[in-house]
Order: C-alpha cells, then sequence, then structure tokens
C-alpha cells in the first residue's frame, strides 16, 4: 500500500492551483453577470426588476450542488456533453452571479438619493450617472463585503469534485483512496484551504474597518 | 421530457425531503444551543476563553464544510472514532453551523451597550442574569434574520451530506438518477423541491421571529443581509 509522502504532498499541493483557477474564473465571468443583475435589480423597467429579483431568489434558494448536477449530469442526459472543468465554471459563476447581484445592488442603493438627484439636475443619462458618479462610490463600499464573498467561493469550490474534475479536495479524496490516510490528509486539505480562505477574511474586516473610519467624519 | 417516471417514485422523494428537514432542524437546534453556550463561554469566563472560541470559530469559518464532513467521517475513525454518515452529517452540520452563529450573535452582543450592562448590575441582577436578560434576549432579536438566513443556507448545504452517503433529498436524487436514467427529470424535480423547502423556511423564521421578540422586530432590520454560505 502506498504511503502519505512528499510526492503526494505536491499533488495536493498542486491541485490547490486549480481550486484558485477555478475561484477566479467563476469570480470573474459571475461578476460579470452579478454586475448586470444588480443594475437591472435597480433598474426603471419593472420588467427587468422582477426577472432579476426572481432569478437572484431562486439560485440563492437552492444548492449550488444541485445546479451543479443540472449542468453536467442534466445536459449530458440531453446530448449536451459539457467537460468537467466548464460545467463547474459555469455552476459557479451563475451561483457567484446571484450572490454578487444581491450584494452589489445593496451597495449601489447605499449611495447617497441626493447624489443620484445632483447628477440628474446636470443632465447626466442613466448610463453616466452609473459610470461617473454611482458605481465609483459603490465600488468602495462594496469591496469588504465582496471579498468576504469570495471566501465562501472558495469554500464552496470544494463541491466540484463530484463531476469529477481534480481540485484541492478531489486530490485529498484521490489520495486518501491510495494511502487510508485520512486524518492526515484531510488535515493538510484543511490547512490549505484555511491558508487561502483566512488571509481574504481578514482583508475583507481590514477593509470594513478602514471604510467605517474614514466614512465617519 | 418524462416527468412520470420520476414522480412515480414519489415515497423515496418524500422521505428524502423528510430526512433534508430533519438534518436541518436538527443542526439548527443543536448548532444554535452550542453558540450560545460558547458565547456565554467568551463572556463568562476569562480572556483566554475568548481566543478558543474565536480559534474554533475562524477555523470553521475558513474551511470548507465538505472538508470538515470528511475529516470527521474519514478522519476520526483513524482515531478510534468510529460514526455512520447520518450521525457524522448532523455532527458536522452542527459544528459549522454553531461558528457561524456565535460569529452571528457576537455581532449582536456587540451592539448591546455598556450601560445597559451597568444598569443590570446596578438593578442587583446576577451575572447570569445579566448575561441572559440584558445582553442576550437584545443581541438574539437585533440579529434574528442574520441567523435566519444562516439556517436557509445551512439547509442547502445539507446536500452536501449525500457525499457521505446519506439518503437526504440530493443523495434520493442521484439514486433515482441511476434507476430511471433521467437525469434532468429528476434534478428538476429535486430543485424546485429545494426551492420550495427554502422559501417555507424563510417564511417560517420570519413568523417565529415576530412571535418571539414582537418588541424589536423593527429593530432587527438594520443586521440584515449579514449571512454567509457555509
Amino acid at each position: 500500500m502506498q504511503t502519505f509522502g512528499w510526492p503526494e504532498v505536491l499533488f495536493i499541493l498542486r491541485s490547490a492551483g486549480w481550486t484558485i483557477a477555478l475561484t477566479a474564473i467563476a469570480f470573474v465571468i459571475g461578476g460579470i453577470f452579478g454586475g448586470i443583475f444588480a443594475i437591472m435589480r435597480l433598474s426603471r423597467v419593472k420588467f427587468l426588476r422582477r426577472f432579476a429579483a426572481g432569478y437572484i431568489l431562486v439560485i440563492q434558494s437552492i444548492p449550488v450542488l444541485m445546479v451543479l448536477f443540472m449542468s453536467y449530469y442534466g445536459l449530458s442526459a440531453m446530448g449536451i456533453e459539457l467537460p468537467p472543468f466548464l460545467a463547474a465554471s459555469a455552476s459557479l459563476a451563475i451561483y457567484v452571479s446571484a450572490y454578487l447581484a444581491e450584494i452589489w445592488r445593496g451597495c449601489i442603493e447605499s449611495v447617497p438619493r441626493q447624489q443620484w438627484e445632483a447628477s440628474a439636475s446636470l443632465a447626466m443619462t442613466p448610463g453616466q450617472q452609473y459610470r461617473y458618479i454611482i458605481l465609483p462610490q459603490a465600488l468602495r463600499i462594496s469591496l469588504p463585503p465582496t471579498v468576504g464573498f469570495l471566501v465562501q467561493l472558495v469554500k464552496n469550490t470544494s463541491i466540484v469534485q463530484v463531476v469529477g474534475f481534480v481540485d484541492l479536495m478531489r486530490a485529498g479524496m484521490l489520495v486518501n483512496n491510495a494511502t487510508y490516510q485520512a486524518f492526515q490528509i484531510f488535515t493538510l486539505v484543511a490547512a490549505i484551504y484555511f491558508a487561502i480562505c483566512f488571509p481574504l477574511s481578514r482583508l475583507s474586516r481590514h477593509l470594513e474597518k478602514v471604510m467605517n473610519a474614514s466614512r465617519s467624519h | 421530457m418524462l416527468f412520470q417516471e420520476v414522480l412515480s417514485k414519489w415515497p423515496m422523494i418524500l422521505n428524502g425531503v423528510m430526512l433534508t428537514i430533519a438534518l436541518s432542524f436538527g443542526a439548527i437546534v443543536l448548532g444554535l444551543a452550542l453558540a450560545i453556550l460558547l458565547t456565554a463561554f467568551r463572556s463568562l469566563a476569562g480572556s483566554w476563553a475568548g481566543y478558543v472560541v474565536d480559534a474554533y470559530v475562524e477555523l470553521m469559518r475558513n474551511t470548507p464544510f465538505l472538508v470538515q464532513l470528511f475529516m470527521i467521517f474519514f478522519g476520526l475513525p483513524q482515531l478510534g472514532i468510529r460514526m455512520t454518515g447520518l450521525e457524522a452529517s448532523i455532527l458536522a452540520m452542527t459544528l459549522n453551523l454553531a461558528a457561524y452563529a456565535t460569529e452571528i450573535i457576537r455581532a449582536g452582543v456587540d451592539s448591546i451597550h455598556k450601560s445597559q450592562i451597568e444598569a443590570g448590575m446596578a438593578l442587583a441582577m446576577s451575572k447570569r442574569q445579566v448575561f441572559q436578560y440584558v445582553v442576550l434576549q437584545p443581541a438574539f432579536a437585533r440579529v434574528w434574520p442574520a441567523l435566519s438566513s444562516q439556517f436557509v443556507l445551512m439547509m442547502l448545504a445539507s446536500s452536501i451530506c449525500s457525499f457521505v452517503s446519506v439518503q437526504e433529498l440530493s443523495g434520493t436524487a442521484a439514486i433515482i438518477e441511476q434507476d430511471t436514467f433521467r437525469s434532468f427529470e429528476t434534478y428538476i424535480i429535486v430543485t424546485v423541491l429545494y426551492l420550495v423547502l427554502a422559501l417555507s423556511l424563510k417564511l417560517f423564521l420570519n413568523w417565529l421571529g415576530h412571535k418571539i421578540f414582537p418588541q424589536v422586530s423593527g429593530l432587527a432590520r438594520v443586521t440584515e443581509a449579514h449571512g454567509e454560505a457555509a
């Protein structure tokens, strides 16, 4: 029987790179759609508002695992074969878009009303208002919760191992199947996740403190 | 699409739904109880207790639930502690939820003004009485919405317990899928059931909040949307 040694540790460490890559891709794609949904959610057009609200509610009320199953097993049964990495990034991006849309909607709404009124009185179009007045301010407010959400995303990437994609979690499981030293292996896997997530958590908390200080005077 | 084939397995699906509800309910009750104990431990014992609780909370909040579950299910047997998938699931969910709930309750406790506690002391209340009536109850009322969304997230995360062969809703889905080869139909039905469960739980917790904390339900708005995924 194989034992848990350096080659296994290196294999697990390398797979952590895939976890980070998956996080980055899901965050960027999900972020783009999240931004669109956030603005739709605040649109003056009733249909867009309703549609975005419905999308956010549904995605936030079902497990990410179900989104993943639907896009992998479900679509493959209908003849659309997605490779594991694509299915994983797509489902995580869907999950990210709904949560970021809700977080960013809150940030856009927390820009004082007067900013909208003042920019409207300067004859700015809604597009210009967003581009020059609202979004730069909302972006600052959104930093702490967005970084905080990134931690949730990193942790949630662990479920994609179910479609066979070799991320950090899957690497740990593969090594476990070969060595049966679950305690050591999952301690290492947990430690790597912690090493990625903890600095992000601290950064989020730090940003929150800095911004509260600058806003209070 | 052929939904009939999947729907004819309704007794299995119903079982899955019941197990998801039971798992979530158990984890919520036990996790909340543990969170209250940890909060009490933090505020009543010395400063070292604070460090211990903080370390626990940070550890749980910065590692995936799946890793925690596997650590309990596959890792602990190596130390001679063996349990079934269901026991491991309940334990993992409880420990995970307790960490999040402790962090949320802490935000509520921090929002209690120091003068309130001094006022309680001045009324000759005991340390325990002050903790219960002046600190814990108002703090709870304020963070109830955040706690509620955390509970819903935990219910959704219970789907991960299917990885240790627990036949809750998503575990049932996997079996039905293998039996019928109707993946898309199966997952659509199960997804809709999760949706119904999540929305009902949200409504129920909202109602419960108004019932338990009628006087401060307006206050609670402040801390809304603070929940995080497990």
